[in-house]
């Protein structure tokens, strides 16, 4: 037993002997996709919280049932669903406007972060219309009053005071994107941490070993993405009293 | 490939609402299990032992740390490798996806319900703790007949939309061979090639039971919380004096 433990571990060298230069890949693979779908993610979580704000009915409408529809699905239904019918649409339509030629093919690596991105665009814009609407309602008049308009009162008043309400949503969100971003490896083989996983346990038969390893990767994003965002947190609220 | 309502809703969508029973099963089954188990956990979360604590930590930390794919995973490939063969020849169930699925849900759900029970419990009033006390309430009774109770009022709410992410989430027992909603919906796919119906059929029958689930939850909420409801304001006034 202990020389198979040994051999076990052995098989997490560096190199082609090894999973371990393929672990390291797969986390930044992870990461890469986490990052870039949460800022698409934030970016349509913006504009969906603004247009359920705006005083237009049909925009608060379009909101409302983008945020509904996408809460109320399964997360791997809707990366089905976008990997298999928002891709090839994409794609016909940049051929239609002859923006590509024939026979486009969108990459999955793309069609996955662009797929996370819209689930997570509506989850961020309930945080960040959350945030927004927490803003007290005197302190808007108050900025109208001093003359300020429209966007230097959101860059000076609303935006950092939504910012401090709304991080502790905008953590848990983070959390989850990179727990989700798990489920991209069912459908494209990106080579983030999870198919990588999959595969050594796969080709290995260790399951047990390679899937703890993989979780224990999880579980260290998870650790210091806490340690981060409870400082973003304190950052966020400084100058505030505290009760 | 092209999307043909009708052949969705008259060939996909009945298949589809014979596996919703199953989805049904695996969301209260596991949900049935996992809150029973939070209790335990919540509690051994809150002890000053650190001897129970820390394991308990440790278990919320795992479950809420890692994507649930991986634990299903884990449970489905890796604990199932551990059971011998001829049990699996002896026992058939162990050879069902379905029963490694409802277990991994089962402590996931252990996992984010003891948390939030952990603190409800330390949300609960002193105040009403101690009266029980004075009754010559044993800590067991107290527990059972006060803290317990008001604690899953408090927390009712987080709990509900809980149960909305395991619904959610058991569309994951799909990958390790169960045949419900969204299982189903795969294998007519892989079947038919028809990626149109299948996905979007899956796609309504879930929007139903997440809005169906929803308003059940709010009506047991509202029900729970009866005697803490402003007065409705039907009932007649009071002639002006």
């Amino acid at each position: 037993m202990a020389a198979d433990a040994h051999s076990l571990w052995a098989t997490l060298a560096w190199g082609d002997q090894g999973y371990g230069d393929e672990f390291v890949k797969g986390v930044a693979t992870t990461l890469f996709i986490s990052f870039s779908s949460y800022a698409i993610g934030a970016s349509i979580g913006m504009l969906g919280a603004w247009a359920k704000l705006c005083p237009v009915r049909s925009l608060n409408r379009a909101g409302e049932v983008y945020t509904t529809v996408v809460r109320s699905l399964p997360e791997l239904l809707l990366i089905f669903l976008i990997f298999y019918l928002g891709t090839p649409a994409l794609a016909r339509l940049l051929i239609l406007l002859h923006l590509a030629d024939e026979g486009l093919q969108i990459n999955p690596f793309f069609a996955v972060i662009a797929a996370l991105g819209l689930i997570y665009g509506a989850y961020l814009t309930d945080v960040l219309r959350g945030g927004i609407q927490a803003v007290p309602k005197g302190q808007i008049e108050a900025a109208k009053a001093f003359g300020m308009h429209g966007t230097r009162r959101f860059t000076r008043i609303i935006f950092p005071q939504m910012i401090r309400f709304a991080v502790p949503g905008l953590g848990n969100q983070w959390l989850n994107i990179t727990k989700d971003s798990a489920l991209v490896s069912v459908v494209a083989q990106v080579n983030d941490i999870m198919s990588v996983g999959r595969s050594a346990a796969n080709s290995t038969k260790h399951f047990i070993f390679y899937l703890s390893a993989t979780a224990a990767v999880f579980m260290v994003v998870s650790a210091v993405s806490m340690v981060v965002f409870s400082r973003l947190e304190k950052r966020a609220n400084r100058g505030v009293r505290r009760a | 490939m092209k999307f043909d309502p009708v052949y969705m809703f008259t060939i996909v969508m009945p298949q589809l609402l014979w596996a919703v029973p199953l989805t049904l099963f695996l969301t209260f089954g596991s949900s049935f299990i996992g809150n029973m188990l939070a209790v335990p956990v919540a509690l051994a979360r809150i002890s000053p032992n650190p001897l129970l604590s820390l394991p308990a930590r440790l278990f919320i930390f795992t479950m809420r740390g890692t994507p649930l794919l991986i634990q299903l995973y884990f449970v489905y490939y890796g604990l199932g490798q551990l059971i011998p063969g001829w049990m699996m020849r002896g026992f058939p169930f162990l050879r069902d996806g379905l029963w490694y699925a409802l277990f991994a849900f089962s402590i996931n759900t252990a996992g984010y319900t003891g948390e939030i029970l952990r603190g409800a419990i330390l949300a609960v009033p002193h105040g009403e703790i101690e009266a029980a006390r004075a009754f010559g309430m044993s800590r067991w009774q107290v527990f059972r007949r006060v803290t317990l109770p008001r604690a899953v009022r408090i927390c009712l709410p987080a709990m509900s939309s809980e149960t909305i992410l395991l619904l959610k989430a058991t569309s994951l027992a799909s990958l390790v061979t169960v045949y419900e909603v969204m299982g189903t919906a795969t294998t007519i796919r892989v079947d038919t090639f028809r990626v149109y119906d299948t996905l979007i059929g899956a796609g309504i029958v879930y929007f139903i039971l997440v809005f169906g689930l929803t308003r059940v939850l709010n009506w047991l909420e509202q029900r729970l919380n009866r005697d803490r409801m402003p007065i409705s304001t039907s009932a007649p006034k009071p002639a002006a004096a």
